[in-house]
C-alpha cells in the first residue's frame, strides 16, 4: 500500500493538522510503511472472529441520572487561551 | 539513604531513623544534581516539602497511611491540581491541571510525597522517550543510551535513584520496556485494575497506569494504593483488591511456566536468549516446572496494534484543537485555520505520523479494512493466550529483543523502533498483567525478564518476580555515578 502526497495532505485535513509542505513527501513514505505493515492482517481469515473493544468483554456501564458533580467553569475557563464572558472566544465564524 | 527501597524508607519513618523533610530534601538535592539525567519535567520543590513537613507530623501522631511521607514521582500523563501537566509535548506545556488524576488523589491519601513530574515521551507514543518536547532521556547505566519508552523518566530516575518509586503508564510496553533498559522493576496490570481517570488518554482499550520500582515487594506496596475501582473511569472493573503482599513469600514449587516458542525465535539477540535462559534456570532450581507452549498469532500483534493504537490515539487527541486549553496558534484567520495551525505547530512528528494513520483507518470506506479487522486479529491474539493460560500459571520470556540502544540510533526509522515492542504489545492487547524484573546484564546494560499472568493475578505475579529476587541481586545494582 503506498500513499502519495495528496493522500497524505487529505488525511491531514481531516484530522486538521497542520504538516509542512517540505515534510509531506516523508509523512508519505512512513505512512506506506506503516501500512505495509499492517497488511500482514490480511493473511488470516478472521470471518468467523468476533471485534475484541474490550480485553474482558465488558459493556459500557450505566449509572443513575444524577448530578455528581459542581460547577467548575471558572476553574476550567482560567486555563483556556481566549475566554470572555464565561464563552469560549474563536474567530467568527457565522458572518 | 538513596538506595534503600521503598519498603525500607517506609520503615525507617515509622521507626523514626529520619524524617520525611530530611528524606523529602535529600531526594530533592539527589534530583538537582543528577538533573543532567532530563529525567523530570517539573520538581515541585515547595510543594514536596510542605507536603513532607506535613506527613512528619501525621507521623508523629500515629495512625498515618502505610506510605507517609515517602517520597516518588508522576509520569507527567497523570493530572495534578495546580501543577503543570505536560504530556511531553508543546501542547500541553502550558496546561496547569484544574484537578488530580485518580491515582495521584490516591497516593495523596496514602502520604506519599510527590517531588515532581517525570518526563516521557511525547502523548507516551515512542519507545525511547526521545520524542519528548523536553528532550531525551538518558540511561543512568548509559548515557548516550536510551532508557526506554514511553515512561523513560520514570525508568531513569528510579534506576539513578533519585526517587525510590514512581507511577507509569504502558499501553504497548511503556513500563515494562524502559524498566528493563533501566535495571529496575514494572508492573502492568490487567486492563481496568488501576483507574485511568486523569491518566491522559493515547490508546483507551490499551492504556494502563501501573507502578515501578526497585523491587517486585516496592511495587506490590504502590500496586495496594494505585489498584481499585473507579466510578469515574467507564472502564475499571469491579473486583476485590487483595493484598498483594500477602503472597510473596509462597514457595515456588510445582509453579509451571510456559515459554511461548515464538518469543525465543531468531528475532532475539543471542546474548538475551542467554540471559533468559539463565533466569528460568533460577526458576528451575526453585522447583518449577518448565513447559512449551505456542502463539501462532503472535507475529500479528504489531500489526493489530499500529491500527488500533493509532485509530484511538487520533479520537482521543481530536480534543486538543486550541479552544478550550493548551497551545493555541498566533493570529488564526478562521476557526479551520485556528485548529489546524494549533495541532500542527504543537505535535511533534511521530504524534502527527499517529494520528495521520489512525484517521486514515478511520476514514469512510476503510473502517472495516482496518479497524475491525484489527479487533479481530485482537481476539486471535488474545485467544493464544487463554490456551497457553489453561496449561501453565505464568508466561515467560524477554522484554526487548536488545537491551539500551543509543540516542538517535533509530529515529530515522519509525517501523525498525515500533518491531522492538514485539514481546510486551500483545500483552497490552489481551489486557493481561505482566512484569519486567531485573535479570542480569549484556555490555554493563540491564537485561528484563517478562513474567506474564493471568487476568487479576498481579499478587501470583508478584510472587513469582519476588521470590527471584530472593535468589538474584540484579535489581540492588546501582549504575556507576550513581551510588
Amino acid at each position: 500500500m503506498s500513499l502519495t502526497v495528496d493522500d497524505v495532505n487529505k488525511i491531514a485535513y481531516l484530522a486538521r493538522l497542520g504538516i509542512d509542505a517540505q515534510d509531506t513527501e516523508s509523512y508519505a513514505q512512513d505512512l506506506s510503511g506503516m501500512l505495509d505493515l499492517v497488511a500482514q492482517m490480511s493473511a488470516v481469515n478472521t470471518d468467523d472472529v468476533t471485534p475484541m473493544a474490550h480485553p474482558l468483554d465488558q459493556a459500557q456501564r450505566l449509572r443513575p441520572d444524577q448530578v455528581i458533580e459542581t460547577n467548575n467553569r471558572e476553574a476550567f475557563q482560567a486555563i483556556a487561551p481566549q475566554v470572555e464572558a464565561g464563552l469560549y472566544l474563536v474567530p467568527k465564524v457565522i458572518e | 539513604m538513596h538506595t534503600k527501597t521503598l519498603a525500607q524508607i517506609a520503615q525507617g519513618l515509622r521507626a523514626g531513623d529520619y524524617s520525611s523533610q530530611e528524606l523529602t530534601e535529600s531526594y530533592l538535592a539527589r534530583i538537582k544534581q543528577h538533573q543532567g539525567l532530563n529525567s523530570f519535567i517539573t520538581v515541585t520543590e515547595h510543594q514536596a516539602i510542605a507536603a513532607a513537613k506535613q506527613a512528619d507530623a501525621m507521623l508523629a501522631a500515629g495512625d498515618a497511611p502505610f506510605l507517609t511521607g515517602v517520597p516518588m514521582a508522576h509520569k507527567d500523563i497523570f493530572c495534578t491540581l495546580g501543577i503543570k501537566t505536560s504530556c511531553g509535548s508543546k501542547m500541553l506545556d502550558n496546561f496547569t491541571s484544574p484537578y488530580n488524576a485518580t491515582v495521584v488523589e490516591k497516593f495523596n491519601v496514602a502520604g506519599a510525597v510527590s517531588l515532581g513530574k517525570l518526563n516521557m515521551d511525547e502523548f507516551a507514543m515512542g519507545s525511547s522517550n526521545e520524542t519528548s518536547f523536553y528532550g531525551a532521556v538518558k540511561n543512568p547505566w548509559a548515557t548516550h543510551c536510551v532508557p526506554g519508552g514511553s515512561s523513560g523518566g520514570s525508568a531513569a530516575a528510579v534506576a539513578a535513584r533519585l526517587i525510590p518509586g514512581a507511577t507509569g503508564t504502558d499501553t504497548g510496553g511503556s513500563i515494562r520496556q524502559p524498566a528493563a533498559l533501566c535495571g529496575i522493576t514494572g508492573l502492568k496490570p490487567t486492563y481496568g485494575r488501576v483507574s485511568r481517570y486523569g491518566m491522559i488518554a493515547y490508546a483507551s482499550s490499551l492504556d494502563q497506569g501501573g507502578p515501578m520500582a526497585q523491587t517486585a515487594e516496592d511495587t506490590a506496596l504502590m500496586l495496594q494504593v494505585m489498584a481499585g475501582f473507579d466510578s469515574k473511569d467507564s472502564t475499571s472493573v469491579d473486583c476485590a483488591v487483595p493484598d498483594y503482599s500477602a503472597d510473596l513469600n509462597n514457595s515456588l514449587t510445582g509453579l509451571k511456566i510456559g515459554l511461548p516458542k515464538e518469543f525465543f525465535d531468531e528475532a532475539l539477540n543471542s546474548e538475551m536468549a542467554a540471559s533468559i535462559d539463565t533466569a528460568i534456570n533460577e526458576y528451575r532450581k526453585m522447583g518449577a516446572e518448565i513447559v512449551e507452549v505456542s502463539m501462532p498469532n503472535l507475529k500479528l500483534a504489531i500489526p493489530s496494534y499500529y491500527v488500533i493504537a493509532p485509530a484511538e490515539c487520533s479520537a482521543n487527541l481530536s480534543r486538543l484543537d486550541g479552544v478550550r486549553y493548551g497551545y493555541r496558534c498566533e493570529n488564526p484567520a478562521d476557526l479551520n485555520d485556528l485548529y489546524i495551525r494549533s495541532r500542527g505547530e504543537a505535535f511533534g512528528t511521530e504524534v502527527k505520523r499517529r494520528i495521520l494513520v489512525g484517521t486514515y483507518a478511520l476514514s469512510e470506506g476503510y473502517y472495516d479494512a482496518y479497524y475491525i479487522k484489527a479487533q479481530k486479529i485482537r481476539r486471535l491474539i488474545s485467544d493464544d493466550f487463554k490456551q497457553a493460560l489453561e496449561q501453565v500459571d505464568v508466561i515467560m520470556g524477554p522484554v526487548s529483543p536488545t537491551p539500551a540502544f543509543g540516542i538517535g540510533e533509530k529515529t530515522d526509522d519509525p517501523i525498525d523502533m515500533y518491531l522492538a515492542d514485539i514481546y510486551t504489545i500483545a500483552i497490552n492487547l489481551a489486557g493481561l498483567p505482566a512484569m519486567s524484573v531485573p535479570a542480569g546484564f549484556i555490555d554493563n546494560k540491564p537485561v528484563g525478564l517478562q513474567i506474564i499472568g493471568n487476568y487479576f493475578d498481579e499478587a501470583k505475579l508478584l510472587n513469582v518476580a519476588h521470590q527471584y529476587q530472593q535468589v538474584t541481586d540484579w535489581h540492588q545494582q546501582t549504575p556507576k555515578g550513581f551510588e
